[in-house]
């Protein structure tokens, strides 16, 4: 008798976990399409410039406190905990290149994008999403406005863009930190830490970690302008969809990082 | 002006519309009426061509409306305005930027000019001096004006209304209503209007179409539906609960619903 039942429950599932994947790459070839038809407008009149500047000011220029404070903190907490750690080893001279490499190659980018997603995507979807639901893109398309131009394209521009900047000031506020807990609070020699600093830390650290905060930005650009415009136009469409866009992100970014860090290592 | 042939639009299994045939004239207020799901808000978003029928052709003009290029399609829409149902003001613009926002968009108008005509569309309206206010600090009366003057602002041949009167109290739905008549005679523009408020509907109307579950059952001059005997277009007009439009949507018989009877029974064992 149980085995009669548990066959149906098991293909079920396999049903299940079939059906799931095929709208999942359905969802991401759907994306793929819009967020390419978007860029399509990159090369089209009319020019999206002035509606650029507002969404990096919004999205840029908004995520500037958050990223501050995070860099901060980041950059302290690595300095005290490699100390630690070096410390056993008798090796604090080192902390300087350790909390740099770790920065700029790593955190940086990384925490900085989650953070981005967090601040900057959510309100990316929750945005386009209302405007699906209070009939304002159908508006747009009435008054011979291309939604796709107008309001996809511009956003896209300016996360891919604004990420790298701010993961810049993340990555200085973070070294400017590390450098206070690591020798003015804990007694790093000041001349070892920087020196070592800059012996190890190569230009393509710092590229690196910026075209990862370059990928990241056009990811959650693309992710969260999809998870909007096709947001189910009811409340709770909206609200899954700005849930799925944060997690849709944040998940995609770490997977990623971990792709891009292999390429670059 | 416009016009639809065989129009049909499907939503999977749903037909929301079913084989539509219509002939909209010039410088007339159509009204297309009908309850809940009966397909009216579907084929208004056709005729504006914010969706694309299943099968069937409509046209603008001599224009088909299916298959066009969308630079061609939003050359015409210099000649379509829409008033939605929720406004669809953009809220981050203020009156005065939501009303002269197609001007901008589509003219190379002087501010001065651009100014001088946001102030008449106002007038016209009866919202003149709140231009700095917010969307969001309208009232839904205040905001679907504000939506009226932006439909009208390129003085367009054609304006659609989704549910004018709609969650309006009723001295503002008279205005509206108002409003709609005065741009058909007026200013000689053409109407298309889907509501289910009958007696606005009937009152404003030069021609009504009349849908039940995506099919045209009568269409004609306000007059025609009120004397009409066809039962469901009466049921319809005074409101009765039962008729042949059945209350009751369900499909299967209550009794084996309530028998627990094979093939019926929706709770899981």
């Amino acid at each position: 008798m149980s085995t009669v039942n548990k066959q149906p429950a098991m293909f079920q599932m396999l049903g299940g976990l079939g059906r799931w994947c095929l709208q999942s790459i359905e969802k991401f070839g759907d994306a793929a399409v819009l967020s390419a038809i978007s860029l399509a407008h990159l090369f089209k009149r009319p020019w999206q410039g002035k509606h650029f500047m507002l969404q990096m000011y919004a999205l840029g220029v908004g995520s500037l406190i958050i990223m501050a404070i995070t860099g901060a903190f980041t950059g302290m907490v690595l300095a005290l905990q490699g100390y630690y750690t070096l410390a056993k080893f008798g090796s604090e001279s080192l902390l300087g290149s350790g909390v740099a490499l770790s920065i700029l190659r790593e955190l940086g980018p990384v925490l900085g994008a989650l953070m981005f997603v967090g601040r900057a995507g959510s309100s990316i979807t929750a945005e386009i999403g209302i405007m699906r639901v209070t009939e304002q893109l159908d508006a747009l398309q009435m008054m011979a406005i291309n939604p796709h131009a107008r309001v996809i394209l511009p956003r896209i521009i300016a996360t891919t863009l604004a990420l790298p900047l701010l993961v810049s000031l993340f990555d200085v506020i973070g070294l400017a930190a590390s450098y206070v807990v690591g020798v003015e609070l804990l007694g790093v020699n000041a001349g070892a830490f920087t020196g070592e600093m800059v012996a190890k830390v190569i230009p393509m650290d710092l590229y690196a970690g910026w075209l990862k905060a370059l990928v990241f930005g056009f990811l959650v650009g693309v992710i969260c302008t999809y998870m909007g415009y096709r947001a189910e136009p009811t409340t709770e469409g909206v609200a899954q969809a700005t849930t799925q866009a944060v997690v849709v992100s944040s998940v995609s970014i770490l997977i990623l990082d971990y792709v891009l860090s292999s390429i670059f290592l | 002006m416009i016009r639809t042939e065989h129009l049909t639009r499907k939503f999977g299994h749903i037909t929301a519309l079913d084989d539509v045939n219509l002939r909209i004239k010039p410088h007339e207020t159509t009204v297309i009426m009908g309850g809940s799901g009966s397909g009216k808000t579907t084929l208004l978003r056709l005729l504006a061509s914010l969706e694309c029928p299943t099968s069937g052709n409509i046209y603008f003009g001599d224009e088909s409306l299916v298959g066009i290029k969308q630079k061609r399609l939003y050359e015409l829409r210099a000649k379509m305005g829409m008033v939605f149902q929720y406004s669809a003001l953009l809220n981050s613009l203020s009156v005065f930027e939501n009303v002269a926002f197609p001007l901008r968009e589509h003219t190379d108008l002087d501010d001065v000019i651009i100014q001088t005509m946001v102030t008449m569309k106002l007038e016209q309206v009866g919202l003149r001096g709140f231009e700095d206010m917010m969307p969001s600090q309208l009232s839904g009366g205040m905001a679907k004006r504000v939506a009226f003057a932006r439909a009208i602002a390129m003085d367009p041949e054609v304006v659609f209304f989704d549910e004018p009167t709609s969650g309006l109290d009723p001295i503002s739905a008279g205005v509206i209503s108002n409003m709609i008549s005065d741009l058909t005679k007026k200013a000689k523009m053409t109407s298309i209007v889907v509501t289910h408020d009958v007696h606005a509907g009937l009152e404003i109307a030069d021609h009504v179409i009349l849908l039940w579950q995506g099919e045209v059952i009568i269409e004609g001059t306000s007059d025609m539906i009120r004397n009409s005997d066809d039962a469901r277009v009466v049921q319809f007009i005074e409101g009765r609960p039962d008729g042949p439009i059945p209350f009751s949507r369900s499909e299967t018989a209550f009794v084996d619903d309530l028998m627990h009877k094979p093939g019926t029974v929706r709770m899981s064992s």
